[in-house]
């Protein structure tokens, strides 16, 4: 039985094919072989989050998932997501409520929280605690985090208002 | 919620001290685009994975490479042995800790095993992957010793002792005594008493302990690449224990993820990991995984405290008897020592409290399990919940409650300079403000009300109040006098550069705190720029000014008073400058905004970087004598004080399930008076995260052993942490009492959090279960123990 399979997936919007080790997790994967350090590998048990990517569309641990498997899959990162510019504005309430301290939990928190307002535009203080509540902060106390999630939840909502 | 200031709007020039202005280093960070330790590939590098003792306390009879050496990609196992003849061991003792005792501990144990996860050989491969898989392939004969477990027992007869030369299991003791104690208790109106247990728990950051040690052998130089604290000190450390010139040595700290007092310590896997890159020539990598974590990352806070107080018919406290027992696993932690908790928890219990007779105890011993020592607000959690247990049972048998308690009680404001019984120098504090802005901030009658209002209806909510004090910007008192190589003192260099621009590079580092944050909003209103024309440099000893690093509670008030005073003297400097070259005087000009302008008209002269341009590129056109150092220098330490202690107060508003023993957590506040606040918005992060750290001892947090020294947790599966969906909102509110140490006038708020929170939480959860009689003293408070006080569980 072969160690290695053949795989060609899409990262942040570009073709890579590569020849990975079966047991080769995602987390690794993505900082190992492709370089992209903003994922993190804080626990490698799926509890702490740290390692938060979105494969097809929805956010999973990088941890958990085994990159051999993810032939045809789109993978993103918040590399990517940075570039397209499409959390800017959860990045931005992040910078100016001081939501980030040592910053290694941040990457996957983002993804979290924007999976949040995709599925809920409108979440409550009780509802984002309850959706981050899969990604471990040892800085924060969570509260700054949630109140960045808060306020941009309400200028997307002005503005969609408007 | 703090004003949030845009930098670019800011309505005074150069004001930014005190403003909430966001920091600097965020951006990259919610980018992903910060650079750990793990982030770092350097040419030629290879991993290393530890084979770990399974044992609690056991010889190493034997250990057999062969399987692991004969993996392909495992270039090397080195054991204790083998790096012997390259290191010197240590020996974590402080000569002013009288009487304290450790034994030699080296990178890797040569021939004996002390605790669970303790590494005891090393693999080197080309990947952490192959080396972990070797790793399990490194075949060692352990013959099981009997160890010391229970911290209860280690002094007893009959348990093994640790470490022979040292006689006994006994790392430190003191006793702290004034007054005429026994005289007090026999006198009182009241005695209560309780024993007290804080849980064995660690500080679980998210980045685990990470380096990368690259010798050049050409150069003779090493270079590490290290998640720490403290740069200076692990360069000097290195430098000793590897046999290198301190100059040979340089420490390189990048973004640390999160470090809450682990990353200050020196770690023996890490001392290995340089002392193999030395050996190999070539960068050698180890990022600890989350069990390594577990096991090895410093332990903290495992206190039994029996304490008892007295008090008079006015329900003032007389007299405050306490005897603490901790123990710290088999080794104390170089080069801080593990008796320093211990001493902390004797020099601070009863704190805030003005009464006279002291005595407390504190007994520090041996045992085989991971070693402890400093983690966020060492020693304060554990004095506050016995200070604050004691004042609610005390309030409770008078008859008062527990605020007009603590009004009664605490030390007046304007009462200082002065001394507490257990010999703490306070320059000034403000408990009775800090009470009445809790108060007021809590609506403290109207949740009363309601807690009351609730009783009837079979909801139990609990009030809890902790006040505490915190002990800040340590001086040479806290470890130089005890002969460690730790500097209290810090500097900063601050340069313009030629486009008007400041370089400010300071000896303090930035784990996620806002250090840059602050150095930045500093420099910036001491030299007179705008804040974005300023870069700070941290976390380098080839770079900075030479300086203690970030920890206790000293980056503000220590580095930041040196940023302060370097940017002063660079303003001074340019204003000479300005002076001969608009045929002025220093004193009729001013640096406002980046611009030299005239004192008297406001009118703007010159812009700084013309300033700079002609210093630098045509220095020709200046009078030949004309001091031109647009680079600056300052160090400061403090000297009138040992410490500049802060305090605050904390309240817990919580509500107990007593059919499940489940606490709901419903609202958090605190007050707190660190002084001269910087940046209004990165100090109540701070006691935030601090406060939540604080709930996690007082809920979740615990390491617990079996009866044979085995570790019961593996992962975050088994040791339960603060998530966001059981956390309070925290209101935070600031009293302000600068310290007259220095022109900053800023103390630490780094610790307060944490120091107050468990007490409030548990003197809550006691409030809430007062209609039962019931009452909780150890932590953390888990169902399990909330149940059985209720009688509801055996």
């Amino acid at each position: 039985m072969s160690t290695h399979l053949d795989v060609t997936l899409t990262v942040n919007g570009e073709r890579v094919s590569r020849r990975i080790e079966a047991r080769r997790h995602l987390i690794d994967f993505l900082r190992l072989d492709l370089g992209l350090m903003g994922s993190h590998a804080g626990c490698e048990h799926g509890f702490c989050g740290a390692c938060t990517v979105r494969v097809d569309g929805t956010i999973v641990r990088g941890c958990l998932v085994l990159a051999a498997a993810l032939d045809g899959a789109q993978v993103e990162t918040i590399e990517g997501v940075s570039d397209s510019g499409e959390i800017r504005d959860l990045q931005e309430a992040f910078v100016v409520r001081n939501a980030a301290q040592c910053g290694y939990c941040t990457p996957g928190m983002l993804l979290t929280a924007a999976e949040l307002l995709k599925q809920n535009p409108a979440p409550t203080r009780d509802e984002i605690r309850e959706h981050l509540s899969g990604n471990y902060c040892r800085c924060t106390g969570y509260h700054a985090i949630v109140d960045a999630v808060a306020a941009v939840a309400g200028r997307r909502n002005g503005e969609a208002a408007r | 919620m703090n004003e949030i200031v845009d930098p670019l709007s800011i309505d005074r020039p150069n004001s930014y001290i005190g403003k909430s202005v966001p920091r600097p280093n965020v951006k990259k960070l919610v980018e992903g685009r910060g650079q750990y330790v793990d982030d770092i590939v350097l040419p030629r590098m290879v991993h290393v994975a530890f084979a770990r003792s399974p044992h609690a306390h056991a010889r190493i009879a034997g250990i057999d490479p062969a399987e692991a050496l004969a993996l392909p990609g495992v270039l090397r196992v080195l054991t204790g042995k083998d790096l012997e003849p390259h290191c010197e061991p240590w020996v974590a003792v402080l000569a002013h800790l009288k009487g304290m005792k450790s034994a030699p501990q080296r990178p890797l144990p040569v021939d004996r095993a002390t605790w669970v996860g303790e590494a005891v050989a090393a693999v080197v491969a080309e990947t952490r992957a192959i080396a972990e898989d070797a790793a399990a392939k490194v075949h060692v004969t352990y013959e099981p010793l009997p160890a010391a477990v229970d911290m209860e027992t280690a002094l007893s007869p009959g348990t093994p002792v640790i470490h022979p030369d040292l006689g006994d299991n006994l790392c430190f003791q003191r006793v702290n005594e004034s007054g005429d104690v026994e005289a007090a208790f026999a006198a009182a109106h009241k005695v209560v008493e309780a024993t007290f247990h804080t849980a064995r728990h660690t500080g679980l950051t998210l980045e685990p302990r990470s380096i990368l040690a690259d010798y050049n052998r050409a150069s003779a130089k090493l270079t590490v690449y290290h998640s720490t604290q403290a740069p200076h000190m692990m360069q000097g450390v290195l430098a000793q224990h590897l046999r290198l010139p301190e100059g040979d040595v340089r420490v390189i700290c990048s973004d640390v993820g999160g470090s809450y007092g682990i990353k200050v310590h020196v770690y023996p896997d890490e001392v290995a990991v340089a002392a193999i890159a030395k050996i190999m020539a070539r960068p050698v990598k180890f990022i600890a995984d989350r069990l390594e974590s577990f096991a090895t990352d410093i332990h903290a806070r495992d206190h039994r405290i029996k304490g008892r107080m007295a008090v008079d018919a006015e329900g003032r406290i007389t007299a405050i008897d306490v005897d603490d027992l901790t123990g710290i696993g088999p080794y104390s932690v170089y080069p801080r020592t593990s008796a320093v908790e211990g001493n902390q928890v004797v020099n601070l219990i009863g704190g805030p409290y003005d009464f006279a007779n002291y005595r407390a105890k504190t007994t520090v011993v041996f045992q085989n399990k991971t070693p402890t020592c400093q983690y966020r607000a060492v020693g304060h959690p554990i004095a506050a919940a016995v200070t604050e247990g004691l004042a609610d049972l005390a309030a409770e048998a008078v008859g008062l409650d527990p605020a007009e308690f603590r009004r009664r009680n605490v030390m007046a404001d304007g009462s200082y300079p002065r001394t507490s019984p257990a010999g703490m120098r306070f320059e000034g504090l403000s408990h009775i403000a800090s009470l009445d802005k809790l108060l007021a901030m809590i609506d403290y009658a109207g949740l009363r009300a309601e807690q009351d209002r609730l009783r009837g209806q079979g909801i139990h909510r609990g009030i809890g109040l902790a006040a505490f004090i915190e002990l800040t910007n340590p001086s040479p008192f806290m470890y130089g006098i005890g002969g460690a190589r730790i500097s209290a003192q810090d500097g900063c260099t601050v340069r313009i550069d030629p486009d008007g621009s400041v370089m400010a590079a300071t000896g303090v580092t930035e784990q996620g705190q806002g250090t840059e944050g602050i150095i930045r909003q500093i420099v910036a209103e001491g030299v007179g720029v705008a804040l974005e024309q300023v870069r700070v440099v941290t976390g380098d000893t080839l770079t900075t000014p030479y300086g203690g690093g970030t920890w206790a509670c000293r980056g503000a008030g220590i580095g930041g008073e040196a940023a302060l005073q370097s940017a002063i003297a660079v303003k001074e400097a340019a204003l000479r400058v300005a002076a001969a070259m608009l045929q002025s005087s220093p004193e009729a000009l001013e640096l406002v905004g980046g611009a030299i302008i005239e004192r008297a008209t406001g009118q703007t002269r010159m812009p700084l970087s013309e300033l700079a341009r002609i210093v630098y590129f045509r220095g020709d056109t200046l009078p030949p004598d004309l001091p031109r150092e647009l680079m600056q220098t300052r160090h400061f330490i403090t000297k009138q004080y040992p410490f500049a202690f802060t305090n605050g107060i904390q309240a817990a508003y919580l509500e107990v399930d007593t059919e499940t023993g489940l606490v709901k957590l419903l609202r958090h506040w605190c007050v707190e008076d660190c002084g001269r606040v910087i940046n209004p918005l990165l100090v109540d992060e701070q006691v935030r995260g601090g406060i939540v750290q604080g709930i996690g001892a007082a809920l979740y947090e615990q390491c617990p052993y079996s009866a044979e020294g085995q570790l019961l947790i593996g992962s975050m599966a088994d040791y339960l942490v603060p998530m966001s969906a059981e956390m309070p909102d925290i209101e935070v509110g600031h009293v302000e009492t600068p310290t007259r140490e220095s022109l900053l006038g800023a103390k630490g708020a780094g610790e307060a959090g944490t120091a107050g929170a468990p007490a409030a939480v548990m003197n809550a959860i006691n409030d809430a279960l007062r209609p039962f009689g019931a009452k909780v003293h150890a932590q953390p408070f888990t169902p399990e123990r909330i149940l059985a006080a209720l009688g509801r569980v055996g």
